[in-house]
């Protein structure tokens, strides 16, 4: 398949430390007591919408393959990765700090309140996928099978964005952007052009020729 | 504990209304700074000097709290007014394009002598003085604030309301041109509406506050003047207030109207019953930092004494 070979000449380090650079400024944040008044807040929502927008991200990978031609998918597991690594941020902050290990309020909230009982479900549909996010594990699982596997993220996407969604006391711009964004990729995988053997820059040849 | 003090400016450390109207220009030069950060910055709070001083004599108040107040930046950079934006940090980068001179607040409804109230006869107002309450958000926050204020009831009595008038209702400013979240498509129905039952509203508890800290109101908190019932959340606290009226039947409320399920017209402060979505056992101490504490949350915010009697034989579970 004919691709940008500029898309593809950094190595995956540049993405993951691109990736960790939101992180280390939050962190800049607390060391200098600089993110106001509540900054337990600002940790959780902020690495919980790190934690969307790389998701997002992860999953707009093969849709810019197949209608662009745009060919990323060697930082795609860069981008899971971190995307998890943010949740994983995003549930300590409010495990820890915000709820202080209180298990009978976390066990409460995850039993009681939908917009937790998502976002929790969410982050147990991704453990499987960012365990298996390695060369080994798509040998051990086969290509076919793995696939299959992390096809799950489409429903850990919409949960997480879903659980954004319903934690705003009014309907906000910004969790309808990204719920909106989440349903938009899922629903692309429906619409792919039809692959051929050929790939031409005028698909109305390539018909011709395939038929 | 000791309670916070802060001196009293003398006449020639008040600020100059020509610096003080500064403030606006700054404040919209530094608006656009701030949109440029990603990151919710207190960068843009203005300093306590740029406020001018009330006129108030500080006496200690038996309804104040002997916890120490949250100083004044939490206070200015960390509110929920959503006729300048949902964020916490909205009002403090927008409210400063309201204007809130002149000001006054019609008062009107089942009242034999209705009038407006000049803002000026109570910033001026003999009977201003300080209240410092622990201000509890229906989200599971709460900040001590030193009010200044008026007893709305000082107020109130002073109109000869008719026998059938058994709540009063309060209307927010409506200014879409001055505030930005009017202007958006999402969020609330304006004018932002509240109501208190008619022994509520005239419960020495419950002021008229027109500034903080000794200082005339910052726009973010309710400039020039709102409502602080300290035994309700929150959002029951009206801000920028232009309109009072007496009436019969219980008014409509703008969180209610929005969420009947979620938040009730009495919205007491109440550990005992959950928000649908979340807990109100206990609240997150606002400026206590990142290993911040949590407190308890007390029945009536800590005024049970005071105001239980107001809903003796009341169901609070069903009369959220």
């Amino acid at each position: 398949m004919a691709q940008s070979k500029l898309w593809t000449k950094a190595p995956t380090w540049v993405v993951y430390s691109l990736g960790f650079l939101p992180a280390a400024y939050l962190v800049y944040g607390v060391v200098t007591n600089s993110l106001g008044p509540d900054p337990i807040a600002v940790l959780e929502n902020n690495l919980g919408e790190h934690a969307l927008q790389f998701l997002l991200l992860g999953l707009a990978i093969t849709p810019l393959m197949r209608f662009a031609k745009i060919n990323l998918v060697k930082y795609r597991r860069a981008i899971g990765l971190i995307a998890f690594f943010y949740v994983v941020l995003h549930l300590l902050v409010y495990t820890l700090l915000d709820r202080q290990l209180d298990l009978n309020a976390i066990i409460g909230d995850i039993w009681k309140r939908p917009y937790i009982t998502i976002g929790m479900s969410a982050f147990l549909l991704l453990v499987p996928l960012a365990i298996t996010s390695n060369n080994f594990s798509i040998r051990k699982l086969g290509a076919a099978t793995w696939n299959k596997l992390h096809k799950i993220v489409y429903a850990a996407v919409i949960l997480g964005a879903l659980h954004y969604m319903l934690l705003t006391k009014t309907w906000q711009l910004e969790p309808i952007i990204y719920f909106t964004l989440a349903v938009l990729l899922v629903a692309s995988r429906k619409f792919y052009p039809k692959r051929k053997k050929q790939t031409r820059q005028n698909p109305q040849t390539s018909k011709t020729q395939t038929a | 504990m000791p309670v916070y003090r802060y001196p009293m400016p003398k006449g020639s450390e008040i600020t100059p209304e020509k610096v003080f109207l500064n403030r606006r220009q700054f404040m919209a030069g530094a608006t656009v700074l701030a949109a440029g950060a990603s990151l919710p910055s207190t960068g843009y709070a203005q300093s306590i000097d740029d406020y001018e001083a009330l006129n108030v004599a500080i006496k200690d108040s038996p309804y104040s709290t002997k916890d120490p107040a949250n100083p004044f930046e939490d206070i200015t950079t960390y509110n929920n007014f959503y006729e300048f934006g949902t964020g916490k940090g909205d009002p403090a980068a927008n409210a400063g394009a309201l204007t809130t001179e002149p000001w006054s607040i019609k008062v009107g409804g089942l009242v034999n002598n209705p009038s407006t109230i000049d803002i000026n006869d109570i910033l001026n107002s003999p009977e201003l003085e300080e209240r410092i309450y622990r201000l509890r958000c229906v989200e599971a926050w709460s900040m001590v604030i030193p009010w200044v204020g008026i007893p709305l009831a000082n107020v109130l009595k002073k109109y000869d309301y008719q026998g059938d008038a058994k709540y009063v209702s309060f209307e927010t400013l409506v200014r879409p041109e001055e505030m930005i979240g009017q202007r958006s498509a999402f969020g609330l129905d304006w004018p932002y509406v509240e109501g208190l039952r008619l022994d509520e509203a005239m419960h020495p508890l419950t002021i008229l506050a027109v500034g903080v800290y000794g200082k005339q109101m910052p726009n973010q908190n309710g400039a020039p003047i709102r409502l602080v019932v300290p035994w309700k959340y929150g959002f029951k606290s009206i801000k920028s207030i232009v309109g009072i009226n007496f009436v019969a039947q219980q008014p409509p409320t703008t969180w209610n109207l929005q969420a009947p399920s979620e938040y009730g017209f009495y919205s007491n402060v109440n550990p005992g019953v959950d928000h649908p979505r979340w807990s109100q056992k206990s609240e997150k101490i606002i400026g206590s930092g990142i290993f911040g504490s949590r407190r308890q949350t007390e029945q009536f915010n800590g005024y049970k004494e005071e105001v239980a009697s107001l809903y003796e034989g009341m169901d609070l579970v069903k009369n959220y």
